[in-house]
């Protein structure tokens, strides 16, 4: 009885200090702060916009077709004409082929982990933990790497150091977004796979990369718009020509680095052709993001749960 | 047994690639630092470690290396850009995960993933053309003689370059809070505000600053776009509107030089040797606090 | 019997086994679509005051939903429409005019797991009326003291109340999570399933809790478990595909299930 008595006591208190849910000054606060964050958003959104449009309207303006069909010839950068075809023809082997690499050797990775290595806890752990530690090395390290490892094999500056470079370069990209993938299919789909009597090479086949096979579009999507997109990891090791490269071992202008040479060029007309080169590699890399955002969408109907 | 021989045969075969695959790419970081150590070796021979970090004096023709100039320019530039890029982002993270409509937040988390591909260069070039005028005409009004190319136009573009990045572990931060703890908070008569600021803010505290800390390591290492806008004079920067030459930009623009001092490709190779310490040691501290905080 | 079925003031019929105007808690015509289902149909029911009433019934039947629309917690996911009302006691829950706020303290929630604030032990009781007044320090140990009393939790933590919450057990963080919604004064507890997280030590300790608390609050709990609604309530709303199927005193509920479908459910048919 004792306790009952108290506890009217106790509320009739906590009901005397009890202050109206809305002052002013808490309201002025959250209007104050809601305020800020919009304005943080529309900032985002703005200076995406700014940075597209001011990209685009310099690079319409300069751009021409014969751009896109010429190769550089000698004296490009000192305002000879020339267009950068072998530098777009150059980027595509390079990322093609070092995301091809890429993906092979970044498969194997991911399934080794979501197949083999499950029943390994900490063995797992810790090569995810390693892989973090390298996903986030700059691109500008691994071209350091190229470079030392090109001289230590004795191999020259050449498409085929470039394709090595970068392969290693998305590597960690590629594994991370696949195993992303990879970790949210249920264990018990590969449980019943494994006990129809497939062997754990079968399962990986058939059921991982069947089952995420959207992601790992998206995964190569994402590794080779990085791949297009990097200057600093190449800078190093693909050496410089004003021609398409026609085997491994010529040297190769990559478009980003087409970009940085031409807008450091002293003359106005070379630069002018940076804007349209720098509006030629925004368009490749949003035509990949938009087509990673269709295929993600549209096969998500082949997934089997 | 009913596996036949050829699909043992192929199974075991598979499993020996895949392990190979595995344990190449585990051997990278190692790789990675050994390689560049090992080439940045001619650099100690006649220079101690400290004499490397702390001098000012960068005159690789008569053999002096001092990288203070461009590890106190990278930190400059990179403190800048998380400066500006870090409270837009947590203020923009919690207006998309707590305020924002669908619609809207479909909006920036768009605008987002198109700033996250742009390319590094593309950047640059766009931080030559739109922000290097403008900084300079800010100088100009503060009066002061500057061409625009310094730290600040650095930290600007490396900021907006950053944000993609931070925003979007933040974004999975404030998301992976549990709902109900909302729910609890706003049952306690707490308004949406109080419960984000007492609340939700105090929960994701840790992971908020990983993800300021993984920021500043991309940052860190972010090499084109800084180098176009930056002005690249060795010279440790005084002000704003100074120029700085951080060392991503240092490894990136002495290719040409590296034909005439031997020491110079080891010095380049320590620049790069540096670099990835700093990134790695961010990254596994961060990790690691990542581990224990979960754990907590 | 005839007070089983009341006419409501539109006409409807509105459950209500008990004389009017003993109720806190009115659902008036609720509907809940959320995007293309409808997962609350015309619920019409009245929640006597100072109670433990049990809403029961299979998972996926509305019944968590409907204990969220009580207090609006329903505003956190979008695309959800609410047509009809709840009033507490004269106030509309769902309204451009309704000071949420104001109305939710009035109630305490008990969700499924416990949620402690990200906070110490201290301050897990002391954020709510932090909120609501100025307090002394004084003040402040005393109500904290009181209400850990209450849930029986003080002597297990009053060595190390600036601790992080989190540390405590699922059972003791339960308990927190309760005296927590007790100290901000509400008059209502809305609890959802709250112990179905709990090893059957830590829920029999909270059904005690609730069986105590119904002389001086109102107790809505949400449970799927038969033999916890036939321990404690005072009266059972069953719900079922949404619907209410019937609200009954507990007794007659069980001993004389009127509806087919309670019929079935109380003999294990559902689960």
């Amino acid at each position: 009885m004792m306790e009952e008595k108290k506890l009217s006591d106790i509320r009739a208190m906590v009901k005397s200090h009890e202050r109206p849910a809305r002052t002013g000054r808490k309201l002025g606060e959250e209007v104050f702060f809601r305020s800020l964050m919009n304005i943080a958003s529309v900032l985002i959104v703005g200076v995406m916009g700014i940075i597209l449009l001011s990209i685009f309207y310099k690079g319409v303006s300069t751009f021409s077709w014969s751009m896109l069909l010429e190769d550089m010839g000698s004296g490009f950068y000192l305002n000879r004409g020339g267009g950068i075809k072998n530098a777009i023809i150059g980027s595509l082997y390079l990322s093609l082929s070092a995301t091809l690499l890429a993906l092979l050797v970044g498969l194997a990775c991911a399934l080794c982990m979501n197949v083999y290595l499950v029943r390994h806890r900490r063995i797992l752990n810790a090569a995810r933990f390693l892989l973090d530690l390298i996903w986030g090395v700059p691109s500008i390290i691994y071209g350091a790497f190229g470079f030392s490892l090109m001289v230590f094999f004795g191999i020259k500056t050449s498409l085929l150091a470039g394709i090595i470079t970068v392969t290693l370069f998305i590597l960690p990209i590629m594994i991370r977004a696949i195993d992303e993938v990879m970790k949210t299919v249920p264990a018990g789909l590969s449980e019943s796979v494994l006990s129809m009597g497939s062997t754990r090479s079968e399962l990986s086949y058939k059921v991982y990369l069947r089952q995420c096979f959207p992601g790992i579009v998206t995964a190569v999507l994402l590794a080779f718009g990085r791949a297009i997109g990097d200057a600093a990891s190449v800078l190093y090791v693909t050496g410089e020509s004003a021609r398409t490269p026609t085997s491994l071992m010529d040297n190769v202008t990559t478009l980003p680095v087409a970009i940085y040479n031409q807008i450091n060029s002293p003359h106005a007309a070379t630069q002018d052709k940076a804007y349209a080169s720098a509006f030629i590699l925004t368009l490749v890399i949003l035509a990949i993001s938009l087509l990673s955002r269709y295929i993600s969408k549209r096969y998500q109907k082949y997934r089997i749960y | 047994m009913n596996i036949s021989s050829h699909r043992r045969t192929r199974d075991r075969v598979v499993t020996v690639l895949t392990y190979a695959a595995m344990v190449f790419v585990l051997l990278l970081p190692f790789a990675l630092f050994v390689g560049l150590a090992v080439k940045s070796d001619l650099l100690f021979r006649e220079h101690s470690l400290g004499d490397l970090l702390f001098s000012s004096v960068w005159r690789p023709s008569s053999g002096e290396f001092g990288f203070k100039p461009f590890i106190v320019g990278s930190v400059y530039v990179t403190l800048l850009a998380m400066l500006i890029s870090c409270p837009i982002c947590l203020l923009s993270a919690i207006h998309i995960t707590q305020y924002a409509p669908t619609r809207v937040a479909k909006v920036v988390t768009t605008a987002i993933d198109i700033l996250a591909g742009i390319p590094s260069v593309v950047y640059g070039v766009w931080g030559m053309v739109g922000v290097v005028p403008f900084v300079g005409k800010i100088a100009g009004w503060c009066g002061i003689q500057s061409n625009g190319y310094s730290i600040l136009a650095g930290g600007i573009v490396l900021s907006i370059m950053v944000v993609p990045f931070i925003l979007n572990i933040l974004m999975e931060i404030y998301r992976t809070i549990p709902r109900e703890l909302t729910e609890v908070s706003l049952s306690l008569g707490a308004t949406r505000w109080e419960t984000i600021r007492d609340v939700l803010n105090r929960k994701a505290l840790p992971g908020i600053l990983a993800a300021f800390g993984f920021g500043f390591a991309r940052a860190f290492g972010e090499t084109m776009a800084v180098l176009m806008v930056v002005g690249n004079v060795v010279k440790i920067p005084e002000g704003l509107f100074d120029p700085g030459y951080p060392l991503p930009a240092l490894i990136a623009n002495s290719f040409g030089e590296l034909g005439s001092i031997p020491e110079i490709e080891s010095a380049l190779m320590f620049a790069a040797l540096i670099l990835l310490v700093v990134v790695l040691i961010f990254n596994a501290t961060l990790r690691w606090l990542i581990i224990k905080a979960e754990r907590y | 019997m005839e007070s089983n079925m009341n006419q409501g003031k539109e006409g409807r019929n509105i459950e209500r086994p008990f004389a009017e105007g003993e109720s806190i808690i009115r659902v008036d015509g609720l509907n809940l679509h959320a995007g293309k289902t409808h997962i609350l149909k015309n619920i019409n029911v009245e929640i006597p005051k100072n109670k433990l009433t049990v809403i029961l019934g299979p998972s996926g039947c509305g019944k968590t939903t409907l204990l969220k629309c009580m207090n609006r917690l329903t505003d956190l996911t979008p695309d959800i429409k609410v047509s009809g009302n709840i009033y507490i006691g004269e106030q509309p829950v769902f309204g451009s005019k309704t000071d949420i706020v104001a109305l939710r303290r009035k109630m305490g929630l008990l969700s499924q797991r416990p949620f402690p604030l990200p906070m110490n032990i201290y301050n897990n009781i002391a954020y709510g009326l932090k909120l609501r007044g100025k307090y002394t320090r004084a003040e402040l140990n005393e109500l904290v003291e009181y209400y850990l009393r209450q849930v029986n939790l003080w002597d297990e933590v009053k060595d190390r109340l600036r601790s992080p919450a989190v540390r405590l057990s699922i059972g003791q963080q339960q308990r927190l999570c309760l005296a927590r919604g007790l100290a901000v004064n509400p008059d209502i507890i809305l609890a959802d399933e709250p112990t179905s997280a709990l090893d059957p030590v830590s829920s029999e300790a909270i059904e005690k809790q609730f069986a105590a608390l119904s002389k001086d609050y109102t107790l809505v709990m949400v449970t799927h478990v038969l033999r916890q609604a036939r321990r404690i309530a005072d009266y059972v709303i069953f719900m079922y595909l949404g619907e209410v199927i019937e609200m009954r005193p507990a007794q007659e509920f069980f001993d004389d299930p009127r509806e087919e479908q309670t019929k079935k459910y109380l003999a294990g048919a559902f689960n």
